[in-house]
């Protein structure tokens, strides 16, 4: 008798994993083709009509932002608001946590701009504008620590390495590094910065320009050992299929051509840029 | 007690007569139905959501299932990730079992020399109950390494997570032995006494056994929670299951490595939830016949 209860429940097993394995191939086969539709930038599709409604993570750190969320200064601030003041609109600030960033459903935003850098697995699941900034990883450490002197990635083998969660820093250090011990990941910079501080790592991997502010207002007697380029670049984040990318890039090429983007980046991150780069 | 029971599913139904007898021919059929159309409601409501498509593909892809189970060479692997827990938990729950009970004792030491001693522990399970453990972990975890201070101060993130823990849960823990103790009925440590038996070996011997067997269900639960608990050992830097499956997720913009890690926990709770069952199901079983003797 009992087996029949155990058939029973084989069968709605069955069921259930029949519709989810039939949904997934569905959804991916979806996956790769949504950003090809075209963009009128006479009358863009906004999330809200007549506003730009730009999201990014609170709390948001300088030199990407500066001041508060009323008026965002700061490189990504201002890139923002000059993509807004091309497209004749105002814009309006919202708050969105990178971990919702790529969670599935539709976003209340137009775009979420927030130092994510472009990767082809994460355009699977989102759509990226084109790179607004060429990043480079930083590795940050106390004066004291055994990798302060470190002239190369592999002098870094060694060490204790730490990175935030969902940084590409930390693929830096699996894929490039490789080093002997596991690295340690933070949620936020703020802890990772606590950790460098007591000793628990010796140094932090982060993007190059937070490590040089780090360096410079926060962290006493740090130094940042070196930048190492990865070819990565930044973008904006949009919804899957989002046809208002195509304007954005519009604006973005505008500004890369006529030299905006340029000067902004030479305003505010100018003094971040200079490290010497890592040896392989 | 009766001879039934001895196939494998014994343990599906009461252990009692009454029950076995109305799961009848007639009963399993229509529970056997009832089971099927219950997933079938829910597997229909989830097909039919708008955006049930998109959620599979982020939630449940078999293509990344197994991937983030198995790491690849730049995400850990959820699955080699989750020995972390394993090892967290199973360290910090020998310590538990034993920082509680001497607390739950110091706390039902009678006389008036002791009262220092009762309320230090008193005022210990007021603080750790009343204190979130992730902000244990961070006054620990990030505070401790802080204060250079020799050794203590240098110890691995691990060992302060599971001192956290311990700190924590042992609260939770020494309330529900203290429950058990004061449980048993007073004229067992009066017996106990008038045979000759000193306080301590009236407590040992008489006392705590029989305190300890009455809460073992409770304190299995609590260790359940302790199993997931182990999962916030992450905010100070070590990859547990839990955060593994978040570093996959963050890289590939896939959730279906939580879904990886939440079947992990479940997998390893649902021995010690059925463990706590058969528990309590054979202590029912001997306090009924203990009646009848």
């Amino acid at each position: 008798m009992k087996r029949m209860v155990l058939i029973g429940l084989l069968v709605a097993c069955l069921f259930l994993a029949g519709c989810a394995g039939q949904q997934g191939s569905e959804g991916s086969a979806q996956g790769g083709s949504g950003s090809e539709k075209s963009c009128d930038s006479k009358n863009p599709p906004l999330f809200k009509d007549g506003v730009l409604t730009v999201a990014t993570d609170k709390p948001a750190y300088p030199p990407w932002f500066e001041g508060g969320p009323e008026n965002y200064s700061g490189f990504e601030g201002e890139v923002a608001n000059e993509v807004a003041k091309r497209m004749d609109l105002p814009i309006k600030w919202v708050v969105e946590p990178f971990n919702k960033s790529y969670a599935p459903g539709a976003k209340d935003y137009d775009f979420d701009i927030n130092q994510i850098t472009i990767t082809p697995e994460r355009e699977q699941a989102v759509d990226f504008s084109d790179g607004y900034f060429d990043n480079a990883q930083g590795v940050l450490a106390l004066k004291d620590s055994p990798v302060a002197d470190a002239q190369s990635v592999s002098d870094l083998k060694d060490g204790q390495l730490g990175a935030q969660v969902g940084t590409t820093s930390l693929d830096f250090i699996n894929e490039t590094v490789q080093p002997n011990a596991d690295p340690k990941v933070y949620d936020t910079t703020n802890d990772a910065k606590s950790a460098l501080e007591s000793g628990q790592i010796d140094a932090f991997v982060t993007d190059l320009v937070t490590t040089v502010y780090l360096r410079d207002f926060e962290i006493k007697n740090s130094e940042v050992v070196g930048q190492y380029p990865r070819n990565e670049q930044f973008g904006m984040l949009f919804e899957q299929g989002n046809p208002l990318v195509g304007c954005v890039n519009q604006v973005l090429g505008e500004m890369k051509e006529d030299g905006t983007l340029q000067k902004l980046q030479k305003e505010y991150l100018q003094q971040y840029l200079s490290v010497p780069t890592l040896k392989e | 007690m009766t001879t039934r029971g001895t196939g494998p599913a014994d343990t599906l139904e009461p252990s009692s007569g009454r029950g076995s007898k109305m799961l009848g021919g007639r009963a399993v059929l229509v529970s056997s139905m009832s089971t099927v159309l219950f997933f079938a409601v829910i597997a229909l409501i989830v097909v039919l959501a708008p955006g049930s498509e998109v959620v599979a593909e982020r939630f449940f892809d078999p293509f990344h299932l197994r991937q983030s189970l198995l790491g690849t060479e730049s995400e850990p692997s959820v699955a080699g990730a989750f020995l972390l827990n394993v090892y967290i938990f199973t360290i910090s729950e020998l310590l538990i079992l034993i920082l509680a009970l001497i607390i739950a004792v110091v706390r039902g030491i009678p006389g008036p020399v002791f009262f220092p001693f009762r309320m230090v522990a008193i005022a210990y399970t007021d603080l750790f109950r009343g204190i979130p453990l992730i902000l244990v972990l961070y006054i620990i975890g990030f505070g401790v390494p802080g204060l250079g201070l020799g050794v203590v101060s240098y110890l691995s993130d691990v060992t302060y997570g599971i001192i956290a823990l311990v700190l924590v849960y042992s609260a939770y823990v020494a309330e529900v032995y203290r429950a058990g103790i004061e449980s048993v009925h007073e004229s067992q440590n009066a017996a106990a006494r008038s045979l000759g038996l000193s306080r301590w070996q009236s407590l040992r011997f008489v006392l705590l056994p029989q305190a300890v067997r009455r809460v073992i269900p409770p304190l299995l639960n609590d260790f359940i929670g302790l199993q997931k608990d182990t999962a916030l050992v992450s905010v100070l830097g070590s990859i547990e299951a839990a955060r593994a499956a978040q570093i996959y997720g963050a890289s590939q913009f896939n959730y279906a490595s939580y879904v990886v890690a939440a079947l992990l926990f479940v997998l390893i709770t649902i021995p010690l939830a059925r463990f706590t069952d058969h528990l309590i199901a054979r202590d029912k079983r001997r306090r009924q016949a203990g009646t009848v003797a």
